[in-house]
């Protein structure tokens, strides 16, 4: 940040002390030692797998929704986004994996910002409405540029079966080798918010959600910030479409439909918004959900959908935001 | 290209922006007066074309479907409004928006499984088939019957809002309830009739559209991106800005499908995208 008035000082009272103290200085590593342990919990490694690519989603998108208090509902664009690039370098231009990873971050980051420039020029309801507008659009173009995307019937053709890290050979298709690959990305992921939680420019996206008209009378340049977080969290979204990509070695139309983008918000509002383990924990809930009553009924959306609507009315903090406000203080 | 060609394009984006204003009015109105964008307003529009569908086939008649599914739809709008809606006024404006997020959620997969997850095909009722020489070519009557029931309704909620003594209240309490409430009007009633008008409105466009659209559960979502780039190109909570944005929508998309069919699905979110480089408050809306 080259504005000075986002180096301004973070308060110190934003460190809580005691447990929640300690929950929030070790957030990255505690995180990664649950994560680890994920794959041996869960009652599948697949599950395990698709709780580390939409937990690292929902932290992407709380960055906005949870920090800076913008209610996107258009972040199924910058997922599928990251996936098809991916995809496309893997499948279509030969590019080795660890090359098409970055460009599948950029490109769904560069889409963010394209979206970000015309929807953070509106402002509250409008602009949850805009960005759904604006994903749909993107899931139009992807439907019509079949020679790209594969349109209705999604991208295929770009497995990674092997991955070679400096001389040493894994078999990518192992599933348990697969959701550690995975894990280093989802690490870097949490590393990353975490420090830009912990940074001034941390701060100033707080001071927009909490009030806006201060931030701006305080001298931070709002629309700038904004337009950032906008495109940081695209960023991190865009890599859980990466890791989507290389996990299913398929790229599904869906991923970029509004339903997605819905499913990201009820995960991260599920888990708790505003707290850095909530969505994570969201994502793992929803998943958790959709395995075990999909057992009793293909109709199972009936049920996640309905809970969401009781958290809505009566916990609107979420699992984790309710557990640190009630248990911890 | 002929110009009678063109023409007739232009009755037929007449037509579908007819449904396009139905959709963004329900949406608007609500705003207007609740301050709530309804999210689940896409799923109360494919609720209202599987109501009139399944009116229509139990009496045999699709003026009984054309005429319940808005009374059944806005009833049930009202329920929405009074269980759900209403503990979250005066908490933050994303609540009611989740809220009705959550609740189109729940009805899509209900709609799943009563009547099945394929489309179902909405028979144009008799009286309505065939076609109307313009003296330019011919048109189906269908969508000319769209585009007079659409124009009597707006003819309806014009007189209704300007004219009687429940229209001022709704005026009125659009712009300040607090101070409706201090002289002594129930502005909680006035809400739920509100919820209630823009839910019925959302159906009966879903029954206009279900013989010009396939039905399906799914066909809500489409509906809400409609309504939502209709409403942020005329203005949200700006009725006549709805209604001219619609008309301005759907013959750009029937324009765009003449040219350039592959572009059809894509215009009107480049429209929007353009109106909010230049306005983003909308053609007729005020900075919010």
């Amino acid at each position: 940040m080259s504005s000075p008035a986002l180096a301004a000082p973070v308060p110190s009272t934003r460190q809580p002390s005691g447990l929640a103290g300690a929950l929030t200085t070790y957030r990255v590593p505690l995180s990664i030692i649950a994560l680890c342990l994920l794959p041996w919990v869960l009652p599948s490694q697949a599950l395990a797998v698709n709780v580390l690519v939409y937990g690292v989603l929902a932290v992407g998108y709380n960055l906005l929704f949870g920090y800076t208090g913008m209610l996107s509902f258009g972040h199924a664009a910058f997922f599928g986004a990251g996936a098809y690039v991916t995809g496309i370098a893997i499948g279509k231009f030969g590019i080795p994996w660890f090359a098409a990873v970055p460009l599948g971050i950029l490109g769904g980051g560069l889409l963010a910002f394209i979206i970000g420039m015309l929807s953070t020029r509106t402002r509250g309801i409008y602009f949850s409405m805009v960005t759904l507008a604006l994903a749909q659009l993107i899931y139009y173009v992807a439907l019509q540029a079949s020679s790209w995307t594969g349109g209705e019937n999604g991208l295929r053709g770009f497995t990674v079966d092997k991955i070679n890290l400096f001389g040493w050979k894994l078999n990518f298709l192992d599933p348990i080798n697969k959701y550690y690959v995975l894990l280093a990305f989802a690490a870097l992921a949490l590393w990353a918010v975490s420090r830009i939680l912990n940074s001034p420019f941390g701060a100033a996206i707080e001071a927009i959600r909490e009030n806006e008209r201060r931030a701006r009378t305080c001298g931070f340049d709002v629309e700038r910030t904004k337009l950032l977080a906008f495109t940081l969290s695209g960023l991190i979204c865009a890599l859980a479409g990466t890791m989507s990509a290389l996990h299913l070695a398929f790229v599904p139309l869906d991923l970029l439909h509004y339903q997605t983008s819905g499913m990201i918000v009820m995960m991260t509002l599920l888990g708790g918004a505003r707290s850095f383990f909530g969505p994570f924990i969201g994502a793992l809930v929803f998943l958790l959900m959709e395995d075990v009553f999909s057992l009793w009924t293909s109709h199972w959306q009936i049920i996640v959908g309905s809970i969401f609507v009781l958290f809505v009315l009566f916990l609107p903090k979420g699992i984790w935001g309710t557990f640190l406000a009630k248990v911890i203080r | 290209m002929d110009a009678e060609l063109i023409l007739m394009q232009l009755f037929s984006g007449v037509a579908l922006g007819a449904i396009l204003v139905i959709a963004a009015l329900g949406l608007s109105i609500i705003f207007g007066m609740l301050g709530v964008v309804n999210f689940a307003h896409g799923a109360l529009f494919m609720v209202g074309a599987y109501a009139g569908l399944w009116v229509a086939s139990v009496t045999g008649s699709f003026w009984w479907g054309l005429l319940a599914a808005p009374i059944m739809v806005g009833v049930f709008g009202m329920v929405v409004e009074y269980v759900l809606v209403r503990p979250l006024y005066g908490r933050s404006i994303d609540d009611p928006l989740l809220l009705t997020f959550g609740l189109s959620y729940v009805l899509v997969e209900a709609v799943r499984m009563i009547f099945g997850s394929d489309g179902i095909p909405f028979p144009t009722p008799p009286q309505l088939t065939g076609v109307w020489d313009l003296g330019v070519g011919f048109f189906p009557i269908y969508r000319l019957f769209v585009v007079g029931v659409v124009i009597l309704v707006l003819v309806l909620l014009w007189l209704g809002l300007e004219k009687t003594k429940f229209g001022l209240i709704v005026r009125a309490g659009a712009r300040d309830p607090t101070i409706m409430k201090v002289l002594g009007v129930d502005i909680s009633k006035v809400w739920l009739l509100v919820f209630g008008l823009g839910a019925g409105l959302a159906a009966l466009g879903g029954v206009l559209a279900g013989p010009m659209r396939s039905v399906n559960p799914e066909m809500g979502s489409l509906v809400l991106a409609e309504a939502f780039v209709v409403t942020v190109i005329g203005g949200l909570g700006s009725l006549l800005g709805s209604i001219i944005a619609g008309v301005l929508v759907g013959i750009a998309i029937s324009m765009t499908a003449l040219f350039a069919p592959e572009m059809a699905t894509i215009v009107m979110f480049a429209l929007m995208a353009i109106v909010l480089l230049i306005r983003p408050e909308g053609l007729f809306g005020k900075l919010a």
